[in-house]
């Protein structure tokens, strides 16, 4: 089955890119774009048809390899 | 005194470093980041470059790699590991040092002479260079070093930040920081003070016509204090 994952940063660490979309998106006239922070999205196909079991992997290499706990959050869809 | 040179796919300051470490009078070996054991080493370098693309995060592939099971262990056997740019976020993502190596904060990629100030000198690393204040080389995009709050005091508080980014009478306040490091941090130890991480390059700076002097300094005194 295929899993889901997005990375995100954690509130209040610094997005340089994520500001820089922002302004640029500004600079475009959209005017009242007032944030943006830029994640990472991953589609992980796992040969296990019990879904449980697969997230509950999944959750794992969150942990160990796909976000860095110190600056990121991930969210399992 | 023995040292091991660890190359991974994207490495390239490699060769630079086996170079200085051969010139201060180290027996240098290179080892390929798919092998499972480390020759007996009294140091092992992590180099710079762009281990596996930078893909994911800087170094966070590497991170993984069959022979960071053995520079773990060295590591936290009391061996000495020095990661030097790539190879000091190679070090935070195996977790030995606190902390990551961010983004550069205006997102620019700087190559440029810096000055660092040592602000802790009993460790083998710094115990015996006279200067307070080094002029050493950084060449990276990913140098911005950020960690929790907690994480920062229980750094200070150890007297494991190692190097700060400073001017040349070493005043290492924002003004003189290149990319929005924290406390203008450059490189930092681990507890024990065996494991430094750190983004300017010594390997750069051995020759007085090429560059400067001041990383034979630090290799100088490696070696010495060995």
């Amino acid at each position: 089955m295929k899993v889901k994952v997005i990375v995100t940063l954690k509130k209040g660490v610094l997005d340089p890119q994520g500001k820089a979309i922002q302004q640029t998106l500004n600079g475009m006239t959209f005017d009242n774009v007032s944030e943006v922070r830029q994640g990472k999205y991953f589609d992980i196909e796992v040969n296990e048809s019990d879904e449980n079991k697969a997230k509950s992997q999944v959750e794992e290499m969150c942990k160990k390899l796909l976000a860095n706990l110190v600056i990121e959050d991930y969210k399992i869809l | 005194m023995k040292s091991s040179v660890i190359i991974f796919p994207g490495s390239n300051c490699d060769r630079d470093m086996d170079v200085a470490l051969k010139k201060f009078g180290f027996e240098n070996k290179m080892v390929w980041h798919n092998d499972a054991e480390i020759p007996k080493s009294d140091l092992i370098v992590l180099p710079g470059g762009f281990s596996y693309g930078d893909y994911l995060r800087c170094g966070s592939i590497a991170g993984k790699s069959r022979i960071i099971n053995s520079v773990v262990n060295f590591a936290n056997s009391g061996g000495l590991v020095l990661g030097i740019c790539n190879g000091f976020q190679i070090l935070t993502e195996t977790g030995l040092l606190p902390g990551i190596l961010q983004q550069n904060k205006y997102l620019n990629f700087i190559c440029k002479n810096v000055f660092v100030k040592i602000k802790n000198k009993e460790n083998k690393y710094f115990k015996n260079i006279k200067k307070e204040v080094l002029e050493l080389h950084i060449a990276h995009n990913e140098g911005n070093y950020f960690c929790s709050n907690d994480e920062l005091k229980s750094i200070e508080d150890n007297g494991q930040i190692a190097v700060t980014y400073c001017d040349d009478k070493g005043n290492d306040d924002e003004p003189n920081n290149p990319n929005g490091a924290i406390k203008n941090i450059a490189g930092i130890f681990n507890k024990d003070k065996n494991i430094l991480g750190m983004m300017p390059h010594p390997e750069r700076m051995i020759d007085p016509f090429l560059s400067g002097e001041d990383g034979s300094l630090f290799f100088e005194n490696l070696i010495g204090s060995l």
